[in-house]
């Protein structure tokens, strides 16, 4: 049976395309138009008024199995993943166990075969536990489908670790995720540390606290050759950092997430723990520079750093509440208000969801041409939604964005050629 | 009148007029602690509970006093943060003391912020009596008290906040309180205690003590916490004595008839020299005798602005 996407405006940012055409699917692939009218069955989405770009890539979420499965499994995340748009993610280490091994690895694969709404992809651990002291078998990770590395949320002190991370990694070609915090500059912190960490009587944790790691890694990455991506940068003084790398020729790459660009940390005064999440929310200065830098290219990438948990634990003092907001399921529809704004063009912007990542972790970029997996996500850019808890499919409903009215959502993914159904 | 609010959970949520309310208020309910019998009937039948998350003998004790003389019943609870080890959150917490038919509930934590949650997860009246380093209202009020009965007023007048900024709430509330009254404000300490952005809440910072006490006529020494010493912020008492400590020498350069304040538990030959803490400018006594009044005020106006009374 052929699966044909009619009339959608094709965005396919690899390939430099924009325009009205159809797309045809056969099986798992996309595939050359068929000059006659075929006699076989076929059925057709009506995508007119509809963007249809290749599935969205989130190179950085947490999915919490093995270990954690009542803030999220496999499955659950994944499911999310699709109703958010996306056809591949990438899912962070720090699972219990550490997903420091061959076989965590192949168990998150697996896991991930068996619930089939997206294409997981694993970050392996760079350290073992992600305790900094001993490098993880990368290699063996890699050959099992670690796609790269990262010890994200523990963040590696040792500059010596990390020089050799890097180059490590270098060797089976993978690339090396920061999580950029100087642990000792940030300890004990809970917000931004500025005039509303000040009034509130909340620890800060300073810019200053991630941009010291920023420089570091940025002189490692020099002097290693090797591949650097800076996970959720947050600060002004990080976009400039890496500006200045990318022009002097280092091989750097950068992302930033979706409340980065949308809030400031104005919005705590009120000790909302939705809001608490590590990099802190800066800013208003802050939030203008990440967006400049995504407009110029520093930012390459936008990821969610979904990081799912249960009511129970953010409901408590602030102090205690866990860092993370569940983004899978509205990233795509916060940064459609770039491209509505004017400040990025769609197809630009779509190029941070989908080239740029694989890219930045030195995978093919996904198209849309005849031969490519159909991996599809199409778009509607004008349906508003207001977000509340209730409508994530994430058991994670720790939403920062509750009650907010954004315009531009998802409305299918096909991932290898099938329909994903995400009802609830 | 009354506060037309459920809650005091800090100055930065209450209107000028409203702290002059619960200051006049004070006022007459200070008569109250002078008689012979120093208890009035308002409160009859209610039940206050007194929260505290961390231990405080003294403004326990005083919102104790202060519930008593309005004639209201009133427990304490002491409990630590660790029931959280033990799975209970601070709100289950709250919950089961509600369930008791609670009217108004005192919370003292740790954590800044902590009343805030109870305030909207419950029907009771909550009074922040110190949540982290965010706010400490009553002592605040019981300090504009204290000027206002000794100075006369609080417009225009020259204010020194001098010690650990960083981390007290008493500053916090302090600052916010005697900006809204058109005080001018001064904080000095070592810049390892003073939040860098501190001064957007209206306040001016000093480093040397001496430009912030020159011509003050109000000089309000915050406690020195020894644990501060231990995570590198100073490098010892002495030190710090010496550089940041009010002694009879610097308090000449304050303006005449000045009031040294503090909210105590004092560290004598620290941050006070015994000599000026139990000098003729001292008001710290009369600070502790203030406090009951002025948290009779907040109770009693709490109540009868949710038509209770
Ligand atoms: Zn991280
Ligand atoms: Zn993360």
């Amino acid at each position: 049976m052929t699966l044909i996407i009619r009339g959608g405006r094709v965005i396919d940012p690899a390939n430099g395309m924009d325009g009205i055409r159809d797309i045809y699917i056969e099986g798992d692939k996309i595939i050359q138009p068929p000059k006659t009218k075929k006699t076989s069955s076929s059925e057709v989405i009506d995508a007119r008024g509809l963007i249809v770009a290749p599935g969205l890539i989130d190179m950085h979420c947490h999915l919490r199995e093995p270990g954690f499965e009542y803030k999220e499994d496999i499955a659950s995340g994944a499911r999310a993943a699709a109703a958010g748009g996306f056809t591949t993610i990438c899912c962070m280490p720090n699972t219990n166990p550490v997903n420091d091994s061959r076989s965590v690895t192949e168990f998150i694969i697996g896991q991930a075969k068996k619930a089939g709404f997206c294409k997981v992809l694993p970050i392996g651990a760079i350290t073992k536990g992600s305790m900094g002291t001993e490098l993880a078998e990368m290699g063996e990770m890699a050959e099992a489908g670690c796609t790269g590395f990262s010890d994200d949320g523990k963040p590696v002190a040792n500059a010596e670790m990390m020089r050799h991370a890097l180059e490590y990694a270098k060797t089976f070609g993978r690339t090396i995720i920061s999580h950029c915090e100087e642990p000792a500059l940030s300890a004990g912190g809970v917000m931004n540390e500025g005039a509303v960490s000040a009034r509130l009587g909340l620890r800060g944790i300073p810019s200053a606290a991630e941009e010291v790691m920023v420089a570091r890694d940025i002189s490692l990455a020099r002097l290693t050759g090797a591949r650097l991506h800076v996970a959720h940068v947050s600060t002004a003084g990080s976009v400039e950092l890496i500006r200045r790398a990318k022009a002097e020729g280092i091989s750097v790459t950068a992302e930033t997430c979706p409340h980065y660009f949308t809030l400031t940390d104005e919005g705590v005064v009120s000790y909302n723990t939705y809001l608490k999440v590590n990099p802190p929310l800066r800013t208003e200065a802050d939030r203008k520079a990440i967006i400049g830098g995504l407009e110029d290219g520093t930012i390459d990438v936008i990821a969610t750093d979904h990081a799912p948990h249960a009511a129970s634990e953010k409901d408590v003092e602030f102090d205690l509440a866990p860092f993370g907001i569940s983004g899978l399921e509205t990233a795509l529809a916060l940064a459609m208000a770039l491209a509505h704004s004017g400040l990025i063009p769609m197809a630009e912007l779509l190029r941070k969801f989908t080239v740029n990542p694989a890219l930045a972790l030195g995978m093919a970029p996904p198209s849309l041409l005849p031969g490519s997996p159909a991996d599809i996500v199409l778009i509607d850019p004008e349906t508003e939604k207001t977000v509340r808890p209730e409508i994530l499919l994430s058991k994670g409903k720790n939403t920062a964005f509750s009650g907010l009215v954004l315009k531009g959502w998802p409305v299918m993914t096909i991932h290898e050629g099938k329909k994903i159904e995400f009802k609830h | 009148m009354a506060l037309k609010k459920k809650d005091l959970l800090g100055i930065d949520y209450l209107e000028k007029a409203e702290i002059e309310e619960i200051i006049s208020t004070a006022e007459s309910f200070k008569e109250v602690s002078t008689r012979d019998i120093k208890k009035v009937p308002a409160l009859r039948g209610r039940t206050i509970v007194n929260l505290f998350f961390e231990p405080s003998t003294r403004t326990r004790t005083s919102f104790e006093l202060a519930a008593k003389r309005l004639s209201a019943d009133i427990i304490n609870i002491s409990s630590s943060t660790s029931s959280v080890v033990k799975g209970e959150t601070l709100l289950d917490t709250a919950r089961n003391i509600e369930a008791m038919n609670s009217d108004m509930i005192i919370v003292r934590h740790s954590m800044s912020g902590a009343p805030m949650i109870l305030a909207k997860a419950l029907k009771s009246s909550v009074i922040n009596a110190g949540d982290g380093s965010h706010e400490h209202p009553s002592q605040a009020l019981l300090d504009l008290f204290t000027i206002k009965e000794r100075l006369g007023r609080v417009e225009g007048l020259n204010i020194a906040i001098i010690g650990d900024i960083a981390h007290s709430r008493v500053a916090r509330s302090n600052i916010l309180c005697l900006n809204k009254m058109g005080a001018n404000v001064r904080l000095c300490g070592p810049a390892t205690l003073i939040p860098a952005d501190i001064e957007k809440m209206g306040a001016k910072v000093y480093f040397r003590p001496e430009d912030a006490i020159d011509g003050a006529d109000v000089v309000m020494m915050l406690r020195i916490q020894m644990e501060r010493q231990k995570s590198g912020l100073f490098p010892g008492v002495r030190e710090y004595s010496r550089f940041f400590g009010l002694n009879q020498e610097r308090v000449r350069l304050a303006k005449e008839g000045v009031i040294i304040m503090h909210p105590g538990p004092i560290n004598r030959g620290v941050e006070i020299s015994t000599e000026v803490a139990d000098g003729p400018y001292s008001v710290i006594l009369d600070q502790v005798t203030n406090g009951v009044a002025v948290r009779m005020a907040i109770i009693y106006l709490l109540t009868e602005g949710r038509g209770a009374i």
